[in-house]
């Protein structure tokens, strides 16, 4: 604004009060303080929601400390509460998800983008978008009609025979669990990263394409060595959405995970997430430190949120220095 | 404009109609498992007296607790009886007492899925704690096996299944098994939610009936309306005079009729284990929960008006909805508590 001030001539002679009410009549002003209203909306409710979480977890937060975090006990009657178990079936759900969601998401969003004929790809969007859409509980009908059976009948006769050894393959196997968890969340991202991948990669400038195929590239490794990296930021935004969304699912994860606060190294173990055991949990919770543990677990959910927030973030801007150093080569 | 204007009058219209109408009403809170009675009551009882409408959310009977302690309702319902805690917390903030009235029975039935296994199975006490205790670990266990004589039980692992949310369906089972083991008592005793020692957990009575029927060789517990309606198999339970009772609302009547000669004045009563050898062992009152005093004397007569006509026709709407009723000694003590509420 400043360095257009100048170029107006009438800017000049004007005092700063008539400058503002003409700047008001203009409705800049106006649109200005309402966007910006609207803005810190945002934070307020951001600072309102952990303020809340922190107020009302102080009995558990007094009682248990920083022992919350390791304690695998959670027991209403005894009034003993922990969240190791939780956390570790939060970070267990959605780290399988992502594995998952992860290549096929964007290897589906490179065909859409790059390889497929734009008819194909705009049809294809249009059956991505409306799976975005669908209620996650519709996923976990999904899950407990299709992948729960699938999993005790096929998948896990077939992995625990032969690396049966492995803990990570151990049975037995009740169709619910980590690995079930992980697949339905799965399915319900990879639409998120889909789209906002595609829409990512179809903004890269034609420019880019057209100077890589002219220094004799082929299609692929103009898209896989300059059209990605090129995109790089905007693919890892798409990834953080879709942890974002796998961290926080409570009705799909509730009804394929088994709901059993503990920890196993098994994929085919039950489990609990911390979203999931909120939702079961909340409205029979009578003890004010029962109720107060819950919202800690929250609290700990909006704290895990943010640190694997700011891991992502460290990581785009660490790649990103690699990946100019290599283009800069 | 016209757009908006037509609009106005219609919320204008609409709020004319409901001052017109001019209904008290009467807001309550708590337990799932009574809804659908409690739901036709309020629904005949309005038809009866134009002028006073309930509005009851079934939020479950911790929620439903918690909102009569801090007053955001008139009343409330529950499974499980209010705490000596629960109790002193009301009067301190309340500065009055609660009373609790029982309004119908409801059951708990053990239902599993055991391949090669159609009809009832005939469990004892036992037999509950030792597989929820995840000591009997097979179906073929001579705990199951030696009641169930001519029955093929497969020698299969045994999945225990229980609700992952808190529930009056879990405090009642729980507290028979409280009464029945010692070692469930001390180890995992009764709430609405426990550390369970095995098993996996659903959602609710559906979540439950969902996970026993798909995985093989399971075993959990759901409310016996569900059971009845929804034709889910259930086995016998043997009760505290030796006899394999199965759930039906006989015997689950028979069990409040054994439970009403000691019935205590404050109504709040476990009748789990009950004496009586056609009593169903696993069942419970469930209970409203009206303040002592009312600040407003029109909703305190109209509650007092429809805890009178509960006890009476109202019991008449129970089964057909697969509620037992209250019996006859237990309704003549209430209808003498009523007087208590000022």
């Amino acid at each position: 604004m400043a360095t257009a001030n100048p170029t107006l001539p009438s800017a000049g002679p004007a005092t700063g009060s008539r400058s503002f009410l003409s700047k008001l009549r203009e409705g800049d002003e106006i649109a200005r303080l309402i966007t910006f209203l609207f803005a810190t909306s945002v934070v307020l409710i951001t600072i309102l929601l952990v303020y809340e979480l922190w107020i009302n977890s102080a009995l558990a937060r007094q009682k248990f400390g920083l022992h919350f975090f390791v304690t695998q006990v959670w027991d209403p009657v005894l009034d003993e509460y922990g969240a190791l178990p939780f956390i570790f079936g939060t970070l267990m759900t959605s780290s399988i998800a992502l594995l998952i969601a992860v290549p096929l998401g964007i290897g589906a969003s490179i065909f859409l983008a790059e390889l497929a004929p734009a008819r194909i790809s705009d049809t294809l969007q249009f059956f991505i978008d409306l799976l975005a859409a669908v209620p996650s509980v519709i996923y976990g009908l999904l899950g407990v009609f299709i992948v729960v059976p699938l999993m005790r009948t096929v998948i896990f006769p077939a992995l625990n025979k032969p690396f049966g050894y492995l803990p990570i393959f151990k049975g037995p196997s009740y169709g619910v669990g980590f690995f079930t968890a992980g697949i339905v969340l799965a399915i319900m991202v990879i639409p998120y990263i889909i789209s906002v991948s595609r829409e990512v990669l179809l903004s890269v400038p034609r420019d880019q394409r057209e100077a890589a195929l002219a220094l004799g590239s082929t299609r692929w490794e103009s898209t896989w060595k300059v059209v990605v990296p090129f995109a790089k930021t905007g693919i890892m935004g798409s990834i953080f959405l879709a942890l974002a969304r796998a961290l926080g699912e409570t009705m799909a994860v509730t009804m394929v995970i088994g709901n059993t606060p503990i920890i196993s190294a098994s994929l085919f173990s039950p489990g609990d997430t911390i979203a999931s055991v909120i939702a079961n949990q909340f409205t029979e919770a009578t003890g004010d430190l029962y109720l107060q543990s819950l919202v800690a677990l929250g609290l700990v959910l909006f704290l895990l949120t943010f640190i694997l927030n700011g891991l992502a973030r460290l990581l785009i801007v660490l790649t990103t220095q690699k990946g100019s150093e290599v283009t800069n080569r | 404009m016209k757009r908006t204007a037509m609009l106005l009058t219609a919320v204008l219209a609409f709020g004319a109609l409901m001052w017109a109408q001019n209904a008290l009403l009467i807001n309550g809170a708590g337990a799932t498992f009574p809804y659908p009675i409690y739901s036709k009551w309020f629904d005949v009882y309005h038809q009866k007296n134009g002028n006073i409408q309930f509005n009851y959310q079934s939020v479950g009977s911790g929620a439903g607790i918690k909102q009569m302690t801090e007053g955001t309702v008139d009343f409330g319902a529950t499974d499980g009886p209010m705490n000596d805690e629960q109790l002193k917390a009301f009067q301190a903030k309340r500065g009055s007492g609660i009373l609790h009235f029982p309004t119908v029975l409801g059951a708990v039935v053990p239902t599993y899925n055991v391949q090669g296994v159609s009809g009832a199975l005939n469990l004892t006490p036992d037999a509950l704690a030792g597989i929820f205790l995840g000591k009997i670990t097979k179906w073929n266990d001579p705990a199951i096996a030696g009641p169930n004589q001519g029955v093929k039980l497969p020698a299969e692992d045994i999945v225990v299944v229980h609700r992952s949310d808190g529930s009056g369906t879990t405090y009642v089972w729980t507290d028979y098994l409280s009464k029945i083991s010692d070692e469930w008592k001390s180890k995992v005793s009764k709430n609405t939610s426990v550390n369970w020692p095995v098993g996996l957990g659903g959602k609710g009575n559906e979540g439950v009936t969902g996970l026993v029927k798909q995985t093989p060789n399971s075993i959990g517990y759901v409310e016996l309306i569900y059971a009845v309606q929804n034709k889910i198999p259930y086995g016998s339970v043997k009760n505290s005079s030796g006899n394999f009772i199965k759930a039906d609302l006989a015997s689950v009547s028979a069990a409040a009729a054994g439970a009403a000669k000691d019935m205590p004045d404050d109504f709040r009563v476990s009748i789990t284990n009950a004496p009586g050898k056609t009593a169903y062992p696993i069942c419970s009152f469930t209970w409203l929960l009206i303040p002592e005093k009312f600040q407003d004397p029109a909703k305190r007569d109209a509650i007092k008006g429809f805890l009178k006509w509960m006890l009476t026709d109202g019991q008449g709407y129970a089964e057909p909805l697969s509620y037992a009723q209250l019996p006859k000694e237990v309704v003549e003590k209430e209808k003498k508590a009523i007087n208590k509420i000022q």
